[in-house]
């Protein structure tokens, strides 16, 4: 039997190395990476914690299977944007991406 | 009598009219607009006049005290209330006459005298303004009220002195007239609210009723420094009407004050707002005498003192409007003696009423000799009487109604200044034998100098003018006629039955031995001023130059301008104004700035919160995550 | 299946993961990283299937592997027209980076072994049991307790609405 503890670690790793990509990364795609890789180790939270501390309900295998539906979509989206921003701007540097605050 | 009310509010309209629509109109149809005014103004005043003494019943021959109007005004406590209204009594219905008169001749004459003059309307504007605060403050019912109308007199003459803004002597004339003047309103303020504390009113009526019994009871036993409290609020109120009326050491300010126009000094500066320390100490004259003597006595030798000192200084000035200003001085001071010499009923009342009536008189003289030097500055236009001389034969109604000004001041029977100068200096006989002589060298200094000036212009040498000198037009020479029958029959109103100290009427008399030495001294006055300046002579000249020391020393009007020069620039502004401004400048602004500063260095250091930047947004986040979380795992 | 199977399954995948998904975001190269997340992906769906959730795992490979990572790559293709450049680093941006995550790991490390999770009774039964498709179909499309119908439909909804958001957005003007 695997501890729980481990499956937490991996996840926890994945999590900040998400979090590090989101705050030091400045293309547009390696910060939608990032988020990508902190949506997958809440989703891996989620089950673990429902195999190892509910295994007789379900709960938490749904809750990875819509977040991982959500994350489609806002991918999908996020990516539309990101294109649209490369048609406009021809790069997709995150600092650049200010013209809406003036 | 409550259309008297139609005497304050007309000027303040027009003045609203003229200040706000003056530019619009033109500057012919402002003046007449003004004249037409006060000319009805006046015709309310005069109605106001007759009806208050022909036609109101007295009780026991007294004159009553009538309150056409009194509003409350402005309402703090109980006792604590300022109000507004008119108060007709002997000398504020007098007051209204001699103001609206002059007003009204000095309305008619600045149509001719200001003709073409750039701000002719502003100029009538500030004439109404003038004349709606000191009717304002004649008609006061109380002392507050009248402290109002005080400063609104004493800005509208800061006004007036400064029309010429665009001359730097004037501009500093019409600030010392206002500084000066706002100095000695301190204490006026000063001394009302003194005086109020005590006795819990501010009005005339509460506080000279039943012979100031009201001040006497509340202010017993209070002293400050050894002097009684209502004598420190009575002297410093006269502080306020010494500032107004220009006595010494307060006086600095009025020669200075002949840069505004002529008819501005007539109007201002001799007949009418200059007198409101005279009304003033009149109007608490039973405060005065009743509750403090000594503060009379006072009055009664600053008077005499400022009237000597004045007539020396202006027998050696050569601005024509100076002398006049130094004159003015003098003779309010003379009014002043009269009051601080008088007792308050009967016969032995003759002092105030003599002071009453020597500000009647001199009123209308003053004005007149005011306009009669406009209109010979107008001719001229110089102010300086070496550049003047044997204007006679070309301005000979000017010359003649300045003869007649001039015989009046100087007390020459059977002109007005004659019956009011000999009052004055009766009542002063009775008194105190030191003040009579010192009034009576003052009787002949003031022929000599008003001789000397009128030699000085009208006779002797003609000069080299820029153009021959012509007699003014009609409407300069309407007021001045009128200015002058009213100074040849003034005189003759017998004064005391309308005014005295309880208002009840008495029977004055001519005292000829007084009478005598006083034409005497005014005769040997003019004879030595006619012998000294009828022709062009190297006389005064040596005369002056063996008074040495004293004659330049009056020809600086003995160096008072510069002993306050000191005494504000080198001592108050060193030792006082200095620190303070220091402290104000690095204290509290510096703690102000302070604020400003670190706030603004606040601002830049938290400014990075909201850079818009999504990934310092999240690093922040997260740092204040694992905090909150650290600061659970430790609590 | 043996419990050390298990667990050497366990240590490939975790290091797998692990090392790819910190290569993922430091790697300067966007389609090495796209590379590395879909190995982290891959990974991840094997952890499902330590834990018996085969439908996840399923679900895990077609949608992230086979969907998202498909669309990550032609964005990526499409935005680096000028070849797969180097991007440079801000050094500023990274440090800040490194803090937070050192920071991160550090407590949450922290909280994880000290806290002490409350296990069910009969630990036995976890790990082993394989949940049915029936179970999960009906859950799915139920309105009972512990039963999603209105999750699924709104998630539906959702879909179609980035769908079309998508098109909407990136489509040529």
């Amino acid at each position: 039997m695997i501890p729980m503890e481990y499956y937490l670690i991996i996840s926890m790793v994945m999590f900040f190395a998400g979090i590090y990509g989101f705050i030091a990364r400045k293309n547009l795609l390696a910060i939608l990476i990032s988020l990508e890789l902190i949506l997958n180790s809440v989703e891996i939270n989620f089950s673990v914690f429902n195999r190892y501390l509910y295994p007789e309900h379900l709960e938490g295998m749904f809750f990875s299977l819509f977040g991982i539906a959500v994350s489609a979509a806002e991918t999908a989206v996020a990516i539309a944007i990101i294109i649209n921003v490369y048609r406009i701007r021809q790069d997709i540097d995150v600092r650049h991406i200010d013209k809406m605050k003036n | 009598m409550e259309f008297t009310l139609l005497i304050l509010i007309i000027p303040l309209f027009m003045f609203l009219f003229l200040a706000l629509a003056g530019h619009k109109l033109k500057p012919g149809i402002a003046g007449v607009a003004g004249t037409v005014g006060m000319a009805v103004v006046t015709v309310l005043s005069y109605t106001a006049a007759y009806i208050y003494f022909f036609d109101t019943t007295t009780i026991d021959g007294i004159y009553q005290k009538i309150t056409p109007l009194s509003v409350e005004w402005l309402r703090f406590t109980d006792r604590l209330h300022i109000d507004l209204g008119i108060l007709l009594d002997p000398i504020s219905v007098m007051m209204l006459v001699v103001i609206t008169t002059v007003s009204l001749m000095v309305h008619l004459y600045s149509i001719g005298y200001m003709r073409g003059e750039k701000g002719f309307q502003r100029y009538y504007a500030f004439l109404s303004l003038f004349s709606f605060s000191m009717l304002g403050l004649v008609v006061a019912t109380n002392i507050f009220q009248m402290y109002i109308f005080w400063e609104l007199v004493g800005v509208s003459s800061y006004l007036l002195i400064g029309f010429y803004y665009t001359k730097p002597s004037a501009v500093t004339a019409s600030k010392k007239a206002f500084i000066v003047t706002r100095f000695a309103d301190l204490g006026f303020l000063v001394g009302i609210l003194i005086l109020s504390y005590y006795t819990g009113t501010f009005d005339f009526d509460l506080l000279t009723a039943d012979k100031g019994s009201l001040v006497i009871s509340s202010t017993a036993g209070v002293s400050f420094l050894g002097i009684s409290a209502v004598t420190w609020a009575m002297t410093l109120i006269f502080m306020g009407g010494a500032g107004k009326s220009a006595m010494f050491p307060l006086h600095i300010w009025l020669p200075d004050a002949m840069e505004g126009p002529t008819p501005v000094s007539a109007l201002i500066h001799a007949a009418t707002m200059v007198v409101a320390g005279v009304y003033l100490v009149a109007r608490l004259f039973p405060v005065y005498f009743f509750a403090t003597p000594e503060t009379l006595t006072l009055i009664a030798y600053t008077g005499a003192f400022t009237a000597l000192f004045a007539a020396i200084i202006a027998i050696t000035q050569t601005d024509i409007k100076r002398v006049l200003a130094f004159s003015t001085i003098s003779q309010i001071a003379y009014m002043m003696v009269a009051l601080g010499v008088s007792s308050f009923d009967g016969h032995d009342g003759l002092g105030y009423m003599a002071s009453m009536f020597h500000l009647f008189t001199h009123a209308f003289f003053k004005a007149l000799l005011f306009l009669g030097a406009g209109a010979v500055i107008h001719a001229v236009h110089s102010n300086e009487i070496s550049e003047m001389g044997g204007l006679r034969k070309y301005m000979p109604v000017t010359s003649i109604t300045f003869m007649i000004a001039c015989l009046a001041i100087s007390g020459i029977p059977p002109f007005s200044g004659f019956f009011s100068k000999d009052e004055i200096l009766a009542a002063t006989h009775h008194h105190d034998m030191a003040l009579y002589i010192v009034l009576l060298v003052v009787a002949g200094l003031t022929a000599f100098y008003m001789f000397r000036l009128y030699f000085g212009i009208f006779h002797g040498k003609e000069r080299e003018y820029h153009h021959t000198p012509h007699e003014a037009p009609w409407i300069m020479l309407v007021p001045l006629v009128f200015l002058a029958v009213l100074s040849c029959v003034t005189g003759l109103i017998p004064f005391s039955e309308f005014v005295s100290g309880d208002r009840k009427p008495f029977d004055s008399h001519i005292d000829w031995n007084i009478a005598i030495q006083g034409i005497i001294v005014a005769v040997t006055g003019i004879v030595f001023a006619s012998l000294l300046y009828r022709k062009n002579s190297e006389k005064p000249a040596k005369i002056a130059a063996k008074f040495g020391i004293l004659y330049t020393a009056a020809v600086k009007k003995f160096y008072l301008d510069e002993v306050w020069l000191f005494i504000t620039k080198k001592m108050i502004f060193k030792y006082i104004s200095t620190p303070i401004a220091w402290f104000d400048r690095y204290v509290i602004d510096g703690t102000m700035n302070l604020t400003g500063r670190s706030t603004e260095k606040l601002a830049w250091i938290i400014r990075d919160f909201q850079s818009g930047k999504v990934q310092s947004y999240a690093w922040i986040f997260i740092i204040g995550v694992m905090i909150i979380t650290i600061l659970a795992l430790c609590l | 299946m043996g419990t050390t199977a298990n667990m050497i399954v366990f240590y490939i995948l975790g290091t797998l993961i692990i090392v790819s998904s910190v290569l993922a975001v430091t790697s300067k190269r966007m389609l090495r990283a796209a590379t590395y997340l879909l190995f982290v992906l891959i990974g991840t769906a094997g952890l499902y299937l330590l834990l018996s959730y085969h439908f996840l795992m399923g679900v895990q490979l077609a949608v992230y592997a086979g969907g998202i990572l498909v669309l990550f790559i032609f964005a990526i293709l499409l935005t680096s027209a000028k070849g797969d450049k180097f991007e440079p680093r801000d050094k500023q941006k990274v440090l800040y980076g490194i803090i937070a995550a050192l920071a991160g790991v550090t407590v949450t490390l922290f909280v994880t072994l000290k806290y002490k999770f409350l296990y069910p009774d009969n630990p036995t039964i976890a790990g082993d049991k394989e949940i049915n498709m029936k179970e999960i179909g009906q859950a799915l499309t139920g309105t009972e307790k512990y039963q999603y119908l209105l999750p699924f439909e709104i998630l539906g909804v959702l879909l179609l609405a980035c769908a079309i958001g998508g098109i909407l957005i990136a489509r040529k003007r």
